[in-house]
This record gives C-alpha cells, structure tokens and sequence, in this order.
C-alpha cells in the first residue's frame, strides 16, 4: 500500500454485532497518544464532532486504533466505511493520560465498549510493573471486545455477562467485590456505561480503595471552549475534555452525568431515523436504476 | 470615466460630478498654499466647504426589519448604497489632527479612506483600510465605534460621522467586486525564519498577514475544523456574514501562510516538537474561549448551555439546519440569556432566529448602562423583541425530576457604589426574590483564555486571571521566541484590539528574529526590558 493519507482509514474489522476496529493514519496523533486519551473526529462536511478513545496507537505506521460502537446517526456512518476512505477530519490527543504507576495490585473493570479505553490502561499498568486483574463485562457473548488483547495485558482476566453465554453469569460489580472484601485490589480504574461505573465506585467506596472512572459525557468541541461536558466531581465543576476524562469515582455525581447524557436522545433518534430511512429510499434508487 | 465610475458603482449625478470638480480645485488651491506657507496649518479644503458639510445629517443604515430579520439568519444590517456612502464621507471635516485615528486600536487612517470615498476611488479607500487593518469588512461590522472614532469625532454631538458604516461600505463593496474579479494577491516568497502562529482568530489572522509579508515561512495553527476563531464559532452570521471570513482566510493563504486546522497546539504538537520542526518564534492568539460559569445551583441542569456551546452549536456545527446538519442544538420556547455583552446578545437574538422559540429574555445584574454590548446590538436585540430585566440576578436554576431546566429564580439588585471595574457594583435587595419559567438557559457572562496552549509552554508566566502578561511594545512574553496578542492577554476585548495587537506581535517578531539573525539578542533584550 502507497502511503496512507491523513485521517485515511487504513484497517477495518468487524467485532461483533456493533462494533467496529478501525485503523486511521493520524501520524502526529499516533506519536503522542498515551493511556486515557482520545479524539475527536467528523465524518461528513456538515457532520457532527464525536469523541472516541484511542485504543491503540502504532508510532511506526502512523496510525491510531478506535473502536466504535454503532448507536447513531454518525456512529453508523463511521461503521461504513471502508479501508481507503478518509475521515473528514479528526484532532487530538485530547483529555490528560491517566496517571499511570505501580499502585501494586490494579483492578481493571471495563463493560462494553469501554473496554476499548481500559485496554491501553491495563497494558499501561502491567508494564508499570502492577499486578493486574481485568474484569470485562457485557450483558452477553456477542458484545464481548477485546478479549485476547486484554489477556494479554492482564494477570488475571475475569469474564462476565449479564445472561451467563460466557464466563460467569452477573455483573463486573460481583467479583469485584470479592476482590475488595479479600483486600486484594489497591487501585481500580473503571470505564462503561455510567451505571456500572457508579456501582464500580460503590463497592470500592467502603474500603476507601482509590478508584477513577473514565467519564464519557456528551462533547462538542473536546478543547474546554463549550462546557458540554460539565460534570460535577466532589461539589465542583470540571470540564471532562480538559480536566479528566478520569476523575476519582468516589466524588463524582453519576446521577446527574446519567440525565446529562440523556439531553439530546430526542435529537439523536429523530437524526438516526431520517438517515435511515435516506439509506432505504438511496437503496431504491439503486435497485430502480 | 463614465465607464469607470459605473464599474464603481457611483452615482454618476450632476453633484458628484460637481463635487469631484470642486475637489480637484481645492487640492490644487491647497497645494500651492502649502508651497507658499509651509510653516502654518492649513484648513483642509476638500469636496463640499465645512459650512455645508455640517449641514448634512448622519445617514441611518438600512436594515432588514425587526418583523422580518427575526426569521432569517441574514445580515441585519444592509450596508449604505454609493449614493448614500458618499454623502455621508462628505460629513468628515478632515480635521487636520484626527482624534478618531487616535482612538482606533489599529490606528486606521480614518480621513484618508474617507477621502477616498468622496473622491470616488473606493479601491484606494479599501488599500488605506487594509493597510492598518487586515480585517476592514469584519471590524466595520462589530467595532463598538461609539466608544472609539465615533466617541471623539468632531461632531460626536450631532451625530458623528458613520465611521464603521463607511468601513463596512467599501470593504464590502470590494468583495463584491473580487467574486466577479478576484483580486491580485501577491504570493511572498518566504526567505527568513519559520514563525507559528497559534489561534486563527483576528489576532493571529493579522499576525500572520503582516508576518508573511515581511518575509516569514508563516503556520497558522487552529484547533477546530474551520479557521476564524470566535469571527466562525461565535458571531452568529447576521452579524457576520461567513463570506467576510472566507474571503479573510483565503487572502491570507493566498499571501502564502500555510493553515492547519484541527491541530490543538499543547496536544497536537507541543512546543518543544514545533521548534525542533524550526519554528524561531511564536505567536500566541489564543483568544478568550474558556466559558464562565456563575456557580449557582442547578446550573449543570439539561437546557442551560454556556453561550460558547450554544454559539459553538449554531454557527460553527450549524444546528439551525438541523437534521440537515448533523449536531442538534436543543432550545425550548422560552429562552433566558444571563449577562449584557455582545455575547449575550447574540445568544438572544439566535434564540429568537430559532423554531419554537416563544420568548427571548435578558437577566443582567447590572443597569443598561454598564452593559458591554455594542449599542447596536442592543438597540437591535431591543427591536427584535428581546425582553430586557436588568438589575436582575439569577440565584438559582429550577429543576424538573429529571435534571431539566423549568424556571429561573433571580434577585433583584440595586447599585451602589463603583467596583474594581469602574462600574456601580450591583447589591442584591432583601426579600426581592422572584421566579419565572423558562426552559432554555445560556450563560454568557464571559469567557477566559483557553490555558491549553499557553500551559504547554515551559516556564511561561500566566496571571492569576489565566492571560499571558506581554511587553506592550513588542508583545514579548516571559519567554524570549513565545509572543502573545489579542483577548488571551486581557481576558475579553474586541476584534480591533486584537487586530492592533497582531499587528504589534508581528513587528515584534521580526524585531527579536532579527536581532537574533544580525547576533544583537542582548541588545534587543535590553531595550525590551527598558520598555516594558
């Protein structure tokens, strides 16, 4: 392959029935993502901007790794397109790296497509010489991502999901509490839907055990111009683009981050809708042609 | 002639004619009393005599209609016709020691484009603008001339000249002209060092212009998808029709300033990678983009947005078009706007542009007469129908069950005595607590300057209040390459001053670049020292 173009998708790979890996060719990008950070990027001129973690990175070849899971309107399109088509733009490493140190023994929790952000973070913990146990959840089989790459950075990898079609039956919260009345876990970084998040932090709050939850709430410009991603973290204010994405998950208002996620549903479904149903009429089109 | 004067445009009338004979007469007049009395100042006598000058009332500007505009995202403000621009040029006296040049931040030669206008050479009206000014189409526009030339102008009283109209007439006129006959822009050849520009805003748009002129391999950097800084994501377009800026940043890429978008300088590229890529100096413009909240209760509810997000939202993402374009903006019937600057009422003047908005609403604490707008715009937002409660303070955002904005209480205020700003510090009065509902909230109460950029920068000096502290002359900060200008060295100003401070910046570059070149860094360094 001649050399990539910026923001040219370069890798694609179906990981389920939602998801998408995809490889673009941000060499600048590449060079300085570190653990925690991510991108934002548009896929059409009049697009809107979404943030997605960095996976991944390859200095060498310039590219980073996203991994998208297809919930809307944009998240779709991205879901479509193929190796050699370019994004129409995309900027980073945005946010601040996740402090990464040997804590001693690390708990890695990540549900869904959050695993795509926990697993640099694990990797980044193992070689910071922690002992890390992964826990992946999904509520089931197929929603599962990552598997063999978290292996691989992990000590321990426990499997969950919500209907028992793999692993054990449950939710990451179980036997991360096991963990916690064994006193095995001195740090645990969590990253999912905030439900999961905001029970992760319950059941490390009692033994006081230092816990960070990547927060994921809507952007706009991921630069700390718009306040979009506001969330309240121990009374206070912080700008999640800017002054997380991690924050210490015993502080933070999951309750209000839940119904702020929830500000633009309407919108998102009336957007999704009307390109879909594009999508059928262009298909008909095709097919009358 | 006839020929040239309709390309122009001009109302080829009997008067002008007469004007422009008159005027070729009094120039003449002029020039040999200058050659005869060289030592006394002369009364300039140009176009009509002072005495019918002073006859002539300022023009009105044509407008859309308030009934009209309030569904439209087009330019308010319609511009003067030639016939109309260039009577009121013929208001100017000329005065031989200009005030109004004075109090312009880029110090504009006002007369003299002005002249220009009466003469009927608008092209050389546009090169004298140019020439202090990169930015005339923009800062005609959104220059609060009241408080600058207009504020000094000889006949201030009577209603001085429309200064910024004028500017607006010829920069605009020249657009037009350059869709049908592109203008020659000269491409420079960049023979010294490679400088960053950081921001491409009017700061650093004016920076780089002046930069690549002088012989610079010149990078503006932007971190959003779009050039033009708060000109693109914050004045919404019927203040600002995006033409203006396309035609800025096409003129200065033409000029050959490299652009790059969507890189964040302090995440992107840093500091240290820009100058091992051979970068010699920086110019920090990055701006005030940081919003203020007031810290009230309630104020993380869904519906209330900075005016940064919801201006971001609307003009820059372009949710006014929404589904068409992709990122929504959510905006109920009855909006409330806090603060009075131009932000504020930009916010509430979209608000009204918006479908289903109701009510548009103003809550400032202090009285009409502290607000910070424009008087334009507040005349403007007044006639749209914008409802106006100052000496009004929020104390808390009202909530439904689920995090949603319902209402507003606020408090009502008295002035007392002035504060650190100059202005009458609001008091709060006991018992005066009141409600309404509302279902939108945008918080424009100001912006601070975005620390990411300047943080990535080693040991560079920030104030408490996040700006970055300059020498005034050179615009040099603390550390000798990095320069700054524009609102991230004050916190908030307006376009002109950061168009002035550009300006600044980029002769101080060149000065540091070359006596770093020539090898005389100490001696720079000391004149520095000596004049900050």
């Amino acid at each position: 392959m001649s050399k990539a173009k910026l923001n040219q998708i370069t890798f694609r790979q179906r990981l389920g029935e939602d998801m998408v890996r995809i490889e673009v060719y941000a060499p600048l990008v590449a060079k300085k993502a570190q653990p925690g950070q991510f991108i934002i990027l548009r896929v059409t001129p009049r697009g809107e901007r979404i943030p997605l973690t960095i996976a991944d990175a390859d200095v060498e070849k310039g590219t980073i790794t996203l991994i998208l899971q297809e919930v809307g309107k944009t998240t779709m399109m991205l879901g479509q397109m193929q190796v050699g088509q370019c994004l129409e733009n995309l900027l980073g490493p945005l946010g601040h790296p996740t402090p990464i140190k040997n804590y001693g023994t690390a708990c890695v929790v990540a549900g869904g497509l959050g695993t795509a952000e926990m697993y640099p973070i694990a990797r980044a913990l193992r070689e910071a010489g922690n002992h890390v146990v992964t826990i992946v959840g999904a509520r089931r089989k197929d929603l599962l991502i990552l598997l063999d790459e978290m292996k691989s950075v992990s000590d321990e990898l426990i499997i969950t999901t919500d209907d028992g079609s793999f692993g054990r039956k449950g939710v990451v919260t179980d036997p991360l509490k096991e963990l916690v009345a064994e006193d095995r876990v001195d740090f645990v970084i969590t990253c999912g839907p905030v439900i999961m998040m905001k029970f992760v932090a319950e059941a490390t709050r009692g033994k006081g055990i230092p816990t960070y939850a990547s927060l994921n709430p809507i952007m706009v410009d991921g630069t700390g111009m718009c306040g979009s991603c506001r969330v309240s973290v121990g009374g206070k204010v912080y700008f999640a683009c800017v002054d997380g994405p991690d924050f210490d998950a015993h502080q933070v208002d999951f309750a209000e981050l839940m119904m702020r996620q929830k500000a633009f549903v309407k919108y998102e479904k009336c957007a999704l809708e009307e390109w879909l149903k594009q999508q059928e009429e262009g298909k008909e089109t095709v097919k009358a042609g | 002639m006839a020929e040239e004067q309709q390309k122009n445009g001009l109302n080829e009338s009997a008067g002008h004619k007469k004007q422009v004979e008159r005027l070729a007469r009094a120039r003449e007049v002029a020039a040999r009393k200058k050659q005869k009395q060289k030592a006394t100042v002369e009364e300039p006598e140009i176009g009509l005599p002072k005495k019918e000058r002073l006859k002539i009332p300022r023009h009105p500007m044509l407008e859309q209609s308030p009934e009209e505009r309030v569904h439209n995202f087009k330019s308010v403000v319609l511009g003067y016709d030639d016939e109309t621009a260039l009577a009121e040029a013929h208001r100017c006296l000329q005065c031989p020691h200009p005030k109004c040049v004075e109090y312009c931040p880029a110090e504009v030669d006002i007369p003299a484009f002005i002249l220009e206008i009466v003469k009927g050479d608008i092209p050389a009206a546009y090169d004298i603008l140019k020439r202090d000014n990169a930015l005339p189409a923009v800062c005609g526009r959104v220059c609060p001339q009241e408080v600058q030339c207009e504020m000094v102008c000889l006949l201030a009283k009577k209603g001085p000249v429309a200064i910024g109209r004028l500017e607006q007439y010829v920069a605009e006129y020249m657009l037009d002209r350059f869709e049908t006959e592109p203008p020659k822009i000269k491409k420079y050849r960049p023979t010294k060092e490679r400088v960053a520009v950081i921001g491409s805003g009017p700061a650093g748009i004016t920076c780089a212009a002046d930069l690549v002129k002088m012989g610079y391999a010149v990078t503006l950097f932007e971190g959003f998808h779009k050039p033009g800084g708060v000109l693109s994501y914050g004045i919404p377009p019927f203040r600002l029709p995006r033409r203006i800026i396309a035609s800025e940043i096409k003129g200065v890429e033409a000029m050959g300033v490299e652009l790059r978008l969507d890189t964040v300088f302090g995440k992107t590229i840093t500091y240290e990678e820009a100058m091992e890529m051979g970068y010699e100096a920086f110019f920090l413009g990055t701006g005030a983009g940081l919003p203020r909240f007031m810290g009230i209760p309630g104020e993380n509810a869904n519906g209330v947005y900075s005016a940064n997000e919801y201006l971001v939202r609307v003009n820059l993402m372009e949710a006014w078009d929404f589904p068409k374009a992709d990122t929504p903006v959510f905006v109920g019937k009855r909006v409330v706007t806090v603060g009075a600057g131009n932000t504020a009422m930009d916010c509430s003047r979209v608000s009204l542009r918006m479908s289903g908005v109701e009510e548009s609403r103003i809550v400032y604490r202090r009285s009409r007469k502290e607000a910070t707008a424009r008087a334009e715009e507040v005349e403007h937002a007044m006639e749209e129908g914008v409802q106006f409660h100052f000496l009004t303070q929020p104390v808390e955002v009202l909530r439904d069950e689920n995090n949603w904005i319902k209402g507003l209480r606020c408090i009502k205020n008295e002035l007392g005595e002035p504060d650190e700003s100059g202005r009458r510090r609001p008091i709060p009065i006991e018992g005066s607590e009141f409600e309404f509902p509302c279902d939108t909230m945008l918080v424009a109460i100001g912006q601070r300057p975005n620390p990411i950029a300047m943080r990535s920068i080693p040991g560079l000096e920030i104030t408490k209040w996040g700006t970055v502290p300059v020498n005034e002359e050179t615009m040099q900060t603390n550390i000798s390459n990095v320069f700054a200008g524009g609102d991230v060295t004050v916190g908030e100003s307006t376009v002109i001053f950061a168009v002035g401070q550009g300006k600044k910046g980029a002769r101080g570059i060149d000065a540091y670049l070359t006596a770093k070149r020539e090898g005389r860094l100490e001696e720079f360094e000391r004149q520095h020292a000596a004049a900050s």
